[in-house]
């Protein structure tokens, strides 16, 4: 693994016993304890993430909300100071290149992407806004610290954080620079993301790891949380040929983007997007029961009988709801929740229900 | 006790051999979430893939380690998975009886599995 970074916790992590995994180029823990406990510990009490390999990046222009929604379904004009909104970049066939957050922190955005599509992003915004000042902030880590447990924890560091809503953004001065903290998260759980600065991740993280409720956690469990959280992951859920409405992602389009608004279509792909929101797609993402036990992972091809009707994207167990869970594509005319379908495990077919997302509800402080 | 490069271990008893998978894999596996087991009565071939072991990571498979006949299987770690996470040694899978036990002696003994896995 020559090539692969190392996050500015990478020594914590192998103090702590962490199992790295190659992952978006980085090097990164995929388990501490173990994928099960390090679940169920995030929705017991609080689990510290280390998700310093996600992009930051700083966008400045003199009108950098109007600038933004030339590439963003997503309405960025309007989005009040010291809040966050989910994103999307689509392409001009309506495909999704990546999904983000954007924070308005007053005179500048402040953006979290992707790891595997920082590159692709970068690219994609100096070369269609040539007008805005794009930095890509490699001098800061980033930490989720997710669960019930995580305002009481993050609050002994940092007060002000308690009286943060869901997707709130704020700045907390600290004695060695500032915390940029969202009431934000991937797991469907109440928390926070930090953006700290890198000599400051080590010592924040082990002040939060030595209390009492909160253990390490990695992209293991990440995973399972996010996927109970009916949370999609790009590149396996979403990507250039999924569009928003076909993901299910039409709540990521606000009223003044849609036909009809304000500031209707801008963005690459509108007309195509638009057109499936007025008149719905041809597939829908939707939440898939297996009724047995085997779990139906990505790729698993679906069926209602003979005909095929879609594929798995993402499956997996999920510790919380005690039972296997996937999300997938499937035809529009079968994405009814309680349409029985089969899925095809090791060459049977088995029986499986599709469901609504989440297969766990959050847990935010809206 | 014998030692396959599959990471299961072998109990010979008169001609029937008892089969679960070591320590070594249930870790490497993490935790085990859906176990299917072959059927009393089939007939196997050694490498023939007859169990499938999915984790919260991955799916995998196990093969027989000999050819004979499957005689027995543990359904109680089909109902609870997590059992071969807690105690690899004694959450055995199935037994099989062999029709010539000396096949057994190609399979490692402790000592040179310690070796293989280090």
């Amino acid at each position: 693994m020559a090539d692969t970074k190392r996050t500015p916790l990478h020594g914590l992590h192998e103090e702590l016993g962490a199992r790295m995994t190659p992952f978006a180029g980085w090097e990164m823990p995929l388990q501490f304890a173990g994928v099960m406990s390090e679940h169920l510990h995030t929705r017991a009490a609080a689990s510290l993430f280390d998700v310093s390999h996600m992009g930051q990046v700083v966008l400045r222009a003199t009108d950098v909300a109007a600038a933004l929604e030339r590439l963003t379904p997503a309405a960025v004009i309007g989005l009040p100071e010291g809040r966050q909104r989910y994103a999307l970049f689509t392409d001009e066939n309506g495909g999704i290149i990546d999904d983000l957050m954007v924070a308005n922190r007053g005179d500048h955005l402040f953006l979290v992407v992707n790891a595997s599509r920082v590159d692709v992003d970068l690219a994609h915004m100096r070369e269609n806004l040539p007008e805005l000042e794009v930095e890509h902030l490699t001098d800061r880590a980033l930490i989720a610290l997710q669960g019930p447990g995580a305002e009481r924890a993050l609050a002994r560091i940092a007060p002000e954080v308690a009286g943060m809503r869901f997707m709130d953004a704020a700045v907390v001065p600290m004695s060695g620079g500032e915390l940029w903290v969202s009431r934000s998260g991937y797991t469907g759980e109440d928390g926070y993301e930090i953006s700290v600065p890198a000599a400051e991740a080590e010592g924040l993280a082990r002040s939060l790891l030595a209390m009492d409720e909160v253990e390490p956690a990695g992209l293991g469990a990440r995973d399972s949380l996010r996927l109970e959280a009916g949370l999609c992951l790009h590149g396996q859920d979403i990507d250039e040929t999924t569009t928003p409405i076909e993901a299910d992602l039409a709540w990521s389009i606000q009223k003044a983007r849609r036909r009809g608004g304000d500031r209707a279509g801008g963005f690459p792909g509108a007309e195509r997007i638009l057109d499936e929101l007025e008149n719905g797609p041809a597939r829908r993402r939707v939440g898939l029961l297996p009724d047995g036990r085997a779990p139906m992972r990505a790729g698993t091809a679906l069926y209602d009988g003979d005909v095929r009707v879609g594929e798995v994207t993402s499956g997996a167990y999920g510790p919380s709801i005690g039972r296997p869970m996937s999300m997938g594509y499937v035809d529009a005319n079968r994405s009814a929740p309680g349409t029985a379908l089969t899925g095809e495990v090791r060459g049977k077919r088995l029986p499986a229900t599709v469901t609504e997302l989440p297969f766990r509800p959050a847990t935010y402080k809206r | 006790m014998k030692y396959t490069q599959e990471h299961e271990w072998l109990d010979l008893d008169g001609d029937i051999v008892t089969v679960g998978i070591t320590e070594h894999a249930s870790t490497q596996l993490g935790d085990i979430v859906f176990i299917e087991l072959p059927e009393v009565g089939d007939i196997v071939k050694k490498g023939d893939e007859i169990v499938v072991i999915e984790s919260v990571k991955a799916a995998s498979d196990i093969t027989a380690p000999l050819d004979g006949e499957i005689v027995e299987v543990n359904q109680s770690i089909v109902e609870t998975p997590g059992k071969v996470n807690e105690d690899p040694e004694s959450a055995w899978f199935f037994k099989i009886k062999v029709e010539d036990p000396t096949e057994l002696d190609e399979h490692m003994d402790e000592d040179a599995y310690q070796e293989f896995i280090e």
